[in-house]
């Protein structure tokens, strides 16, 4: 949620710190930060208003390579800090900073939790699919069958998509993006700080040590057309090389059609509605992977509903309201006293 | 109408409710120790509960109790044995006669004793008739006839007609001690303001249970306790629980922090949370997370933003926060961190009091990570620690650990009301806005605490997080030197409170033959025993440390000049470890007890007897 105010604007420097960001050169993580200076000067709200905070991770580094106030906190548990600042001061803008590790494993407690609660804080999900920081292990995002450093002959564990976990948990803003399109990148991190409520952004992030082209089927040049659908609200659901493909219905699924084969017609593709609380299609959306389907990308689900520093304002209102009890002398002296004399 | 032959004057009388969990003993309980503040006894409680919500019926394990020790002279614990006990039912008997003076008033629902209900609570034969009770001032109340007879013309459906029984149960003790029954009148409409159409039968049964009393020929004895000497003003009954929550609010009143209480509930930790559950009016935000980290990390989060951080947690949750607690200390925020103690190890004695957790509290973390730590000592004193576990961790940036166990969280003791301009005041050492000088790891030359700069503030963004720090600048830094600099400060910005904490006190003697030492939630039956002793003409003196980490800087000549010493603490010898390492030039015999239970007054009489005999 932005806060309105007349301030002077910044400019991405102003979020530049004076020492070295030490991600290895290469990393995804470079372009996201870089997306994410260039997103906040936009927003209106003062620099000062801005908290970073994080995990533990390569990626949970990025509150020490953004000069707003940073909190760079223990491993999987950035988002009870985070819930707790923005609860604190519903006046900041709060953002977190976390891995695939860090949330989907050690984290997914309270990963879960804080999505489900709708608290106002912008999630970037760093998700590379490997354990970065500790050299190359596989996480739970790891697709099955992965040679990494603790699974040496494949790994026998099914990976969980971030976006079904958090549909599961009535997540009200979900959206993904992908490393290498700055562009796709900054539109989608305006639209989490601007929605109400708990967004996350899962990017799609490149570890060019440990993973390195783990999602080049998704963002690689010669196939990116036929394998990225990027979704905007109210658009049909279109993509291939010249957007000649679409998703249709099937029964309550949904498929690939092409537009002008089986009788598919452009009428037929369906339309994004990413505001529908209900959430089957988003869902769904989610879930899609190759190589049956595209990867969904952009804003997959945007809907309002109660924000939970709203409602707990709103109970500190009545409570006051109500209570005769303004201090604690007040209280110190309610229900039963005796009198000694 | 029987003839009172006698009215007993005491100085003090234990009484014990017991029943099934469901009996309502805790309200008779408390009920009976408004009524005795009201009069202007001193008082002191304790409730006794099984950790199962409804352990079966009629059983040892299903017995729910509530202890009330009133006394005209001083009380400081919640007595070692009954003078009356009700014991609804066999089991409840069963359970208390080993704690019930000889002599002593029982109190029994004879409608529950027939042999179904003895051998349900393990008896083979009948209690009545076996001989067990001799010596006792058995009283048979049909309790359960009565009560039903009285409430039928209510209308009431049968479980709501035998809850009432708990009021028979005050108005047969309204008689035998002489109590103004319009107390016991007002109490019940308070009680049920909600559900007025409980006031009426509620009233009947308790006059119901003064008639029968009043009319039985067993009940030929009153007793009189009269007001105590205690000083003058109001006061409150009130539990550590309550009092740990409400010292929260006061130091977050005191400060201009307002109060973030982040936490998951464990037993007996629990009641701290829904105490400030219903404190919003005061701005206190509760925060009931999914579990015990998340707890403590957003409270580290609302620190971070400037309120008062805390979280109330016991053992098994103190492990969890460990992490966190050390990002408190390498962040230098502040936090209070309540620990109510409980049996451990792992899930242990949930509803037994220990005080096992001083090493966990000590150092129960990875890396060097100091904490000061404090321990409340009675009921009410848990107010004025947790006041100042806030004022510490706030001046100082720095977590707190305040430790309490079960015994003072449940238990209950006659405070005088405070009034909160006169508690010492607490000054955040906040930043100005734009302040040049500003640097996140500059430190106050005197405390070592370094500032609290707030995310919104203009100017002053920074980082903090659990990676080493940089000195003064508060980058990120691996430097060998900076390292050792940065531990050697946070130790010493610890060891510094000491210039900031009363002076060790000692009961009686600063020579003597034995001085006695304990920590936190023993001092009542310490300072019982030790002062009866010192009335018997014995050479013995108490040091009750409170403030465990710093020690008082005159924690040394505070043991010097005594023949020996004795560390008695509920535990296996932590805080006698504690001391050698930390005080090595005495020697240190200790009295330890592991079972789930208070000292009693009378044991440690004896332990010190002997020990000063041999001197
Ligand atoms: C309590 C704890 N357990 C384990 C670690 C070690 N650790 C640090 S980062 C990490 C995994 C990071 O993976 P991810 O969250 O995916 O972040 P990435 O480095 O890939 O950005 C692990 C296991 C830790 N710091 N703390
Ligand atoms: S190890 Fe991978 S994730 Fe970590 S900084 Fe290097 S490239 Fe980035």
């Amino acid at each position: 949620m932005i806060p309105e105010c007349n301030i002077p604007l910044a400019s991405p420097q102003d979020f530049s710190v004076d020492y070295d960001v030490k991600w290895c050169p290469g990393c995804g993580g470079h372009a996201v930060l870089s997306s994410i200076k260039k997103t906040l000067p936009e927003l209106g709200i003062p620099k000062e208003k801005f908290v970073f905070v994080s995990g533990i991770g390569c990626s949970s580094r990025f509150p020490y390579y953004i000069n707003t106030y940073g909190f760079h906190s223990l491993h999987g548990r950035g988002a009870a800090i985070a819930s707790g600042i923005k609860v604190s001061n519903p006046d900041l803008s709060v953002w977190l900073a976390t891995g695939d590790g860090d949330s989907m494993a050690i984290g997914g407690n309270h990963f879960i939790h804080i999505l489900r609660r709708n608290i106002d804080v912008n999630i970037i999900l760093f998700n590379n699919k490997i354990y970065g920081l500790t050299k190359g292990q596989y996480s739970p995002t790891t697709p099955a069958g992965s040679i990494t450093k603790t699974s040496p002959d494949g790994t026998i564990e099914n990976p969980f998509l971030p976006g079904e976990l958090a549909m599961g948990s009535n997540a009200t803003f979900f959206a993904r993006v992908i490393d290498t399109d700055p562009k796709m990148m900054k539109e989608v991190f305006i639209k989490a700080a601007q929605h109400k409520g708990t967004s996350l952004v899962e990017v799609l992030q490149n570890c060019v040590i440990f993973n390195n082209k783990v999602h080049e089927d998704i963002t690689g040049k010669e196939v990116r057309d036929e394998n990225q659908l990027y979704l905007e609200h109210g658009k049909p659901m279109l993509f291939g090389k010249n957007k000649e493909k679409g998703i249709v219905r099937a029964g309550s699924k949904f498929i690939v059609g092409e537009i002008g084969k089986n009788g598919v017609s452009l009428a037929d593709v369906l339309v994004h509605d990413a505001h529908n609380l209900e959430g089957t299609r988003h869902y769904q959306l989610s879930r899609m992977t190759l190589p049956d389907y595209p990867v969904a990308l952009g804003v997959i689900r945007q809907c309002e509903t109660d924000v939970y520093e709203t409602l707990l304002e709103k109970q500190i209102v009545a409570a006051k309201a109500r209570s005769s009890v303004k201090c604690v002398n007040d209280l110190l002296m309610s229900g039963n006293t005796f009198k000694i004399n | 109408m029987a003839k009172v032959k006698q009215i007993i004057e005491l100085d003090d009388v234990v009484v014990k409710f017991a029943g099934d969990s469901g009996d309502g003993m805790q309200l008779s309980g408390s009920q009976f120790s408004d009524t005795s503040a009201f009069v202007g006894n001193d008082l002191s409680t304790f409730p006794d509960y099984p950790s199962e919500i409804r352990a079966p019926q009629g059983t040892i394990a299903g017995v729910s109790g509530f202890q009330v020790h009133i006394g005209h002279k001083e009380v400081q614990t919640p007595g070692d044995l009954a003078d009356v006990l009700v014991a609804m039912n066999p089991a409840a008997l069963k359970a208390n006669l080993r704690w019930t003076k000889p002599g002593a008033t029982i109190i029994i629902d004879i409608d529950n004793f027939d042999s179904n209900h003895y051998k349900k609570a393990g008896y083979t034969e009948d209690p009545l008739q076996d001989g067990s009770l001799e010596g006792f001032n058995l009283v048979k109340a049909p309790i359960s006839t009565l009560t039903r007879s009285t409430v039928a013309e209510f209308g009431l459906d049968n479980r709501t007609a035998e809850k009432t029984r708990n009021q028979f149960v005050a108005g047969v003790l309204y008689w035998l001690f002489n109590r103004d029954m319009k107390i016991g009148e007002n109490f019940i409409s308070e009680r049920f303001k909600k559900h007025p159409e409980y006031i009426q039968p509620n009233i009947a049964v308790l006059r119901a249970g003064y008639n029968f009393a009043e009319t039985v020929e067993a009940m030929a004895v009153k007793f009189q306790v009269n007001p105590a000497l205690k000083g003058k003003g109001l006061f409150r009954n009130i539990t550590g629980n309550q009092a740990t929550a409400w010292g929260l609010l006061a130091a977050s009143e005191r400060s201009g922090r307002k109060l973030f209480l982040g936490s998951y509930p464990i037993t007996p930790a629990t009641e701290i949370l829904q105490e400030l559950s219903v404190m919003k009016h005061l701005d206190c935000i509760t925060f009931q997370a999914e579990d015990e980290i998340a707890g403590i990390c957003s409270a580290i989060g609302a620190s971070f933003t400037g309120k008062l951080g805390a979280t109330s947690t016991s053992g098994p949750g103190l492990a969890l926060k460990g992490e966190a607690i050390g990002l408190a200390v390498i962040t230098e925020l502040p936090l209070v961190i309540v620990n109510v103690q409980r049996g451990g190890p792992s899930t242990g004695l949930p509803t037994k009091t220990e005080q096992s957790d001083l090493m966990q509290a000590l150092f129960g973390r990875n890396g060097e990570s100091p904490v000061a730590v404090l321990a409340a000592s009675t009921p009410a004193n848990c107010f004025y620690y947790a006041y100042m576990s806030a004022k510490l961790a706030i001046e100082h940036m720095t977590p707190v650990i305040l430790l309490t166990d079960g015994y003072l969280a449940n238990g209950s003791e006659l405070w005088p009301i405070p009034k909160v301009e006169d508690l010492d005041p607490i000054e955040p050492p906040l930043v100005q806005d734009n302040d040049m000088e500003y640097k996140p790891y500059k430190r106050d030359i005197e405390s070592l605490a370094r500032q609290w700069a707030l995310p919104g503030q203009e100017g002053l963004r920074h980082r903090v997080g659990g990676l080493e720090k940089e000195d003064v600048t508060g980058i990120v830094s691996h430097d060998p030197g900076n390292h050792e600099l940065m531990v050697r400060n946070r130790a010493e910005k610890i060891e510094r409170i000491s210039n900031y904490i009363p002076k060790q006190e000692i009961m009686g003697n600063k020579a003597s033959d034995l001085l006695v030492i304990g920590w936190g939630g023993t001092y009542g039956a310490l300072y019982t025993a030790v002062k009866e002793l010192q009335e018997e003409g014995y050479s013995i003196s108490l040091a009750q440390f409170t403030y465990i980490n710093p020690l008082p800087k005159n924690t040394k000549e505070v043991m010097e000049n005594h023949k020996k010493r004795i560390v008695c603490e509920l535990n296996m010898g932590q805080f006698a470890t504690y001391l050698r390492s930390k005080i090595p030039q005495f020697d240190y015999l200790q009295f330890n007890k592991i079972q789930g239970l208070p000292f009693m007054i009378s044991e440690l009489k004896t332990k010190f007897k002997e020990i000063l005999e041999e001197i």
